[in-house]
């Protein structure tokens, strides 16, 4: 810790701190939800209007300004959850634990919205509602290791306890989800053929690209003000016997 | 463009909806949820310190 | 050694696997090429299956009479104790399954020349469910029925292993080279190997508490 100033040290010190970190976010939260909407207007005004129509799959292609977003949301928070984890770990940083439990049933529903958008798009390109397409089946995969987080959480009643053995899964977890993206591609191959899954655009055009990032960023702001107004909800479980929770009260009543 | 246009979605109008629909309907659910939560315990809370406090 | 007096737990590994086998036929047709084709993955997932039955035997006695606090006591470092555990587990629960592998061959007409990859794959590939099982048992050893959950944590941790093994006998049945899938096997076993112990006694030490 000693290669990190004081002053940022301290700031963390301080944000770590229960109290400060729920007023800190709500501070925040108004301002990310400002941001959100203007990004979220910009992205759908340009996704399902201005774009192009794409001239092999017709309109359904707009499905992907949300499908894509969704599936690199699903990845990126499972990342984080692992960082988190190993934070919470070695440092035993309770607001580690808090954001972790509070980003995984976010992380699910990403997940889930990229099967559902996945399975959307594709039926009028494959004629099926699904298939065992390498992206779909790594998102299958991906939803039951999210739901084995959640699930584990809720069933250990301490929940100090719980934050660490969840901790620990996520660790385990994201070793395998390189594993499960590079041996399900290989499997996909094996029982498919060669065929190029129409999901993903060779070379993507920049009128496209553009309402593609601008999904892509709103969902990350998105998902930072979910993952605080779970994370608010998690420290007033955990910390409802403490002080500040009683100052708190006091103040609203 | 007519709103009718719009909405068919060059005959993918279903597709297209549904999954913007879904989307929506998962994202808000899940800020709206923790948000419901919280003030339902936050209620709970306030009742119980006002009767310790009697 | 304490695990060969409970012949009842080395037994009911096998009956399940042999079990589950004989459902396939049972229920999809006895017709020989479509058994035969189905033979690789239906005697994997079995496997599978059948091992994430007896994980259950894997720390939850030593759970409920007090060893683990007992082993944390002791001198050697906990991830030896664990993983030794883990090798008696397979001894009593994988070994069987290998020994009974070609009777279920026999049944669902695997060809010749895939035999020797399926005894390969099942050497390699059940200490490594035995070991990936025991994070899993290790985080629900303390819940009340923490089997469903314990399947649900271990079975998406168990697909990497469950498409090269089987995706190599079936490989082998169709007479192609299966040296890749082999090597990536025993690349994850003896990552396993190597990785596995430690967040295990972690998870460990925190279920007893």
């Amino acid at each position: 810790m000693s290669i990190f100033p004081d002053s940022v040290g301290r700031f963390f010190h301080r944000t770590a701190s229960p109290p400060y970190f729920y007023a800190l976010a709500d501070r925040f939260i108004p301002w990310l939800t400002g941001i959100l909407l203007i990004l979220l207007a910009a992205g759908l005004v340009d996704g399902l209007y201005l774009a192009p129509t794409d001239y092999q799959q017709g309109e359904s292609y707009r499905i992907m300004f949300i499908h894509v977003p969704a599936a690199w949301m699903s990845l990126f928070i499972y990342v984080l959850l692992a960082v988190m984890g190993g934070i919470a770990l070695v440092w035993r940083m309770k607001l580690a634990e808090v954001m972790l439990v509070a980003s995984a049933p976010i992380g699910a529903g990403f997940t889930f919205i990229a099967l559902v958008t996945g399975s959307l798009w594709g039926k009028p390109m494959w004629g099926t509602w699904w298939v065992w397409d390498a992206r779909l089946t790594f998102e299958l995969i991906l939803l039951f290791q999210y739901l084995g987080i959640i699930s584990l959480y809720n069933a250990i009643e301490d929940k100090r306890s719980a934050a660490r053995a969840v901790a620990i899964l996520a660790l385990v977890g994201v070793v395998n989800v390189p594993i499960i993206h590079y041996s399900v591609e290989w499997w996909s191959t094996l029982h498919q053929g060669p065929t190029v899954t129409k999901m993903d655009k060779p070379s993507i055009h920049i009128s496209m690209l553009i309402p593609l990032l601008l999904m892509a960023v709103a969902f990350k702001v998105y998902y930072l003000i979910a993952a605080l107004q779970n994370a608010k909800l998690e420290l007033l479980k955990r910390e409802s016997s403490s002080q500040w929770v009683k100052n708190l009260l006091e103040k609203s009543a | 463009m007519s709103l009718e246009i719009f909405l068919e979605m060059g005959g993918y109008g279903f597709y297209v909806w549904t999954a913007y629909g879904v989307t929506f309907l998962v994202l808000l659910i899940n800020i709206v949820w923790p948000i419901v939560q919280r003030k339902n315990l936050l209620r709970q809370l306030l009742i119980r310190q006002k009767r310790e406090q009697k | 050694m304490l695990a060969f007096r409970r012949r009842a737990e080395m037994a009911n590994p096998i009956f399940f696997f042999v079990l589950i086998v004989t459902m396939f036929p049972l229920a999809i047709g006895a017709q020989p090429h479509l058994l035969q084709s189905m033979a690789p993955g239906v005697i994997w997932v079995s496997a599978l299956l059948a091992t994430l039955l007896s994980l259950d035997g894997l720390f939850r006695s030593d759970f409920d009479d007090g060893s683990i606090e007992q082993m944390l006591l002791s001198p050697q470092p906990l991830s030896v104790l664990v993983l030794g555990k883990i090798i008696a587990h397979w001894l009593v629960t994988g070994l069987p399954l290998i020994l009974i592998a070609p009777l279920l061959a026999l049944f669902l007409g695997l060809p010749e020349q895939a035999r020797g990859t399926l005894w390969l794959t099942l050497i390699l590939a059940t200490p490594l469910l035995s070991l990936i099982g025991a994070i899993g048992v290790a985080l629900t050893v303390g819940l009340r029925r923490g089997g469903m959950i314990l399947s649900l944590l271990v079975l998406p941790l168990y697909v990497p292993v469950l498409i090269f093994a089987s995706s190599a006998v079936d490989r082998a049945a169709g007479g192609l080279p299966v040296s890749a899938q082999l090597n990536i096997l025993l690349a994850m076993l003896l990552a396993g190997l190597v990785l596995i112990p430690l967040p295990t006694s972690l998870a460990l030490k925190m279920s007893i508490n």
